[in-house]
């Protein structure tokens, strides 16, 4: 879901979910459900790769490979993934620009993929960014890093790790603000006054 | 964008945002075993060509198919065009059989305007493809992208339009959208293959357009040249004294091309003639971008369809 609309019209209400101090407790977070989960540092554990989807989620996912380094010494390879050929709703919307698909040196034939968004909202980036990736390869498995879980899926997927669940209504939009996209972190709840 | 038509009139930013495209699509298939994006599934493609091609039939028919368009190609040659149907009846044909989009190419200068007059009632896009002698806009925006990979853009840098400028559609798109990235740009011919009033045509605001009638004395200040192919299928006439005196004239040999700075780039929008605008030792060589432009094309004309189609339908 595009977490800032282009041309949105200035919201009724606005609130703050999250602070920046809270964006970066967040990330510190799911950096440690990661390890956890994907059994980074064991001897047995495989390789794992952490796939951003612009705009926001790209920077995500090196500020979480980041923390991860710093909890467990793992360097997870980053990379981005852009899903915009692959959305379903290409037609509903004016003409959208490419964001950059930038894989890994190593690739993710065979590895964990863990993609990194910052809102999930209706799963239907999420659809689009699974049939990306399986053209690009094939992951040994995938699972979703997202910051904010704002409900109304239109499909069958869920996040494996949630850095905040959010109950919104469907008028309501959030924002996630970025230090790399938006000059600082941030996470808002827009309120539009009518259902868009 | 409802259709493309010219690079005049063609804003800035959307030529952009179609160059932009161009490369994003090309780093996502770089490398890539399985070529193939669904963006464009179920759209149907059209190419209608009355004149022959190899690179733009080709390279827009693996763009569509790359996005997984349908792509049909109707040529002149087999279809009921040899009957004598026109080409409006031919072009509200493909529009009811479907066609999301017609690529024409047409010998008589303004028959992509005409058709796009004629399809304003429908849903199908044109895309000119080549009108007679006046605009092949895709051309001039695969000859920006790879100006731009190769010089890293084209704002106040020099660039020669060398040879058959009054036949060329090419150095006419060329020339609108190399300006308004403010570019320099001289053309340079003989004289009788100049089009009158080249001097009035319209310039980018932050660009030139200059023209000249000696080659050797511009190479040494050129950025990038651009040899034209010397039409002879729309010459009827003599317009130069012959082939050979043309080449000593106005053909990139290897003596000339040495006296271009070290970083110019060898720019042909094909089909060559080796011997002569160009010689074979100076498009082989490695400032030659001539093989990358062909491959620019594919991504370009991918850009172009992905902006007509994957839209939304009511966007202007």
């Amino acid at each position: 879901m595009p977490s800032r609309p282009r041309g949105a019209p200035e919201p009724a209400e606005r609130r703050e979910l999250l602070s920046a101090g809270d964006v970066a407790r967040t990330i510190a977070r799911m950096a440690h459900q990661v390890i956890e989960k994907t059994s980074l540092g064991a001897s047995d554990s495989r390789p794992v790769v952490l796939l951003g989807i612009p705009t926001r989620g790209a920077p995500l996912a090196a500020r979480l490979a980041e923390r991860v380094a710093e909890f467990s010494d793992v360097r997870l390879p980053v990379g981005t993934l852009d899903v915009t050929l692959y959305r379903d709703d290409l037609r509903r919307k004016p003409t959208r620009p490419l964001g950059q698909t930038a894989l890994p040196s190593g690739g993710i034939e065979d590895a964990l993929v863990v993609l990194v968004d910052d809102v999930l909202f209706s799963g239907r980036t999420i659809r689009a960014a699974l049939d990306a990736l399986r053209d690009v390869g094939r992951p040994r498995a995938v699972q979703l890093a997202v910051l904010i879980d704002r409900g109304h899926r239109e499909l069958p997927i869920r996040a494996d790790y949630v850095g905040k669940n959010v109950p919104t209504a469907r008028s309501e939009e959030v924002h996630v603000l970025l230090a790399e996209t938006d000059g600082r972190d941030a996470v808002q709840l827009h309120r539009v006054g009518e259902v868009g | 964008m409802k259709h493309l038509l010219t690079t005049d009139g063609l804003d800035v930013d959307t030529a952009r945002a179609i160059l932009d495209t161009a490369e994003g699509l090309k780093g996502t298939l770089l490398g890539r075993e399985v070529k193939k994006l669904p963006t464009l599934r179920g759209r149907t493609v059209i190419t209608l060509f009355y004149e022959d091609s190899t690179r733009t039939r080709v390279s827009f028919e693996i763009a569509g198919k790359w996005m997984s368009a349908d792509v049909v190609n109707v040529s002149a040659g087999g279809s009921s065009v040899k009957k004598g149907e026109s080409l409006r009846d031919t072009a509200l044909t493909l529009a009811a059989a479907g066609a999301d989009c017609v690529i024409v190419r047409h010998p008589a200068s303004g028959a992509a305007h005409r058709l796009a007059s004629w399809l304003s009632h429908t849903d199908t896009c044109v895309v000119n493809a080549g009108d007679g002698t006046h605009e092949h806009p895709t051309q001039a925006l695969l000859d920006m992208a790879t100006l731009r990979e190769r010089l890293g853009g084209v704002e106040g840098r020099r660039i020669g339009i060398v040879g058959d400028v009054l036949h060329s559609r090419v150095a006419r798109s060329n020339v609108h959208l190399l300006t308004s990235f403010g570019a320099d740009v001289v053309l340079i011919a003989p004289p009788t293959l100049l089009p009158t009033g080249v001097a009035d045509w319209p310039v980018g605001p932050a660009g030139s357009l200059t023209v000249s009638h000696a080659l050797d004395p511009e190479l040494p200040t050129l950025d990038a040249v651009m040899m034209l192919r010397v039409q002879a299928e729309r010459m009827h006439g003599g317009f130069f004294p012959s082939a050979r005196e043309y080449s000593i004239a106005y053909g990139l040999n290897e003596a000339r091309a040495s006296l271009l700075p070290e970083h110019a780039v060898v720019l042909h929008p094909g089909p060559m003639l080796r011997g002569m605008e160009i010689s074979a030792t100076v498009a082989d060589s490695p400032r030659a971008a001539i093989t990358q432009q062909v491959n620019n094309g594919v991504h370009v004309r991918m850009a172009v369809l992905y902006h007509l189609l994957a839209g939304e339908e009511d966007a202007a």
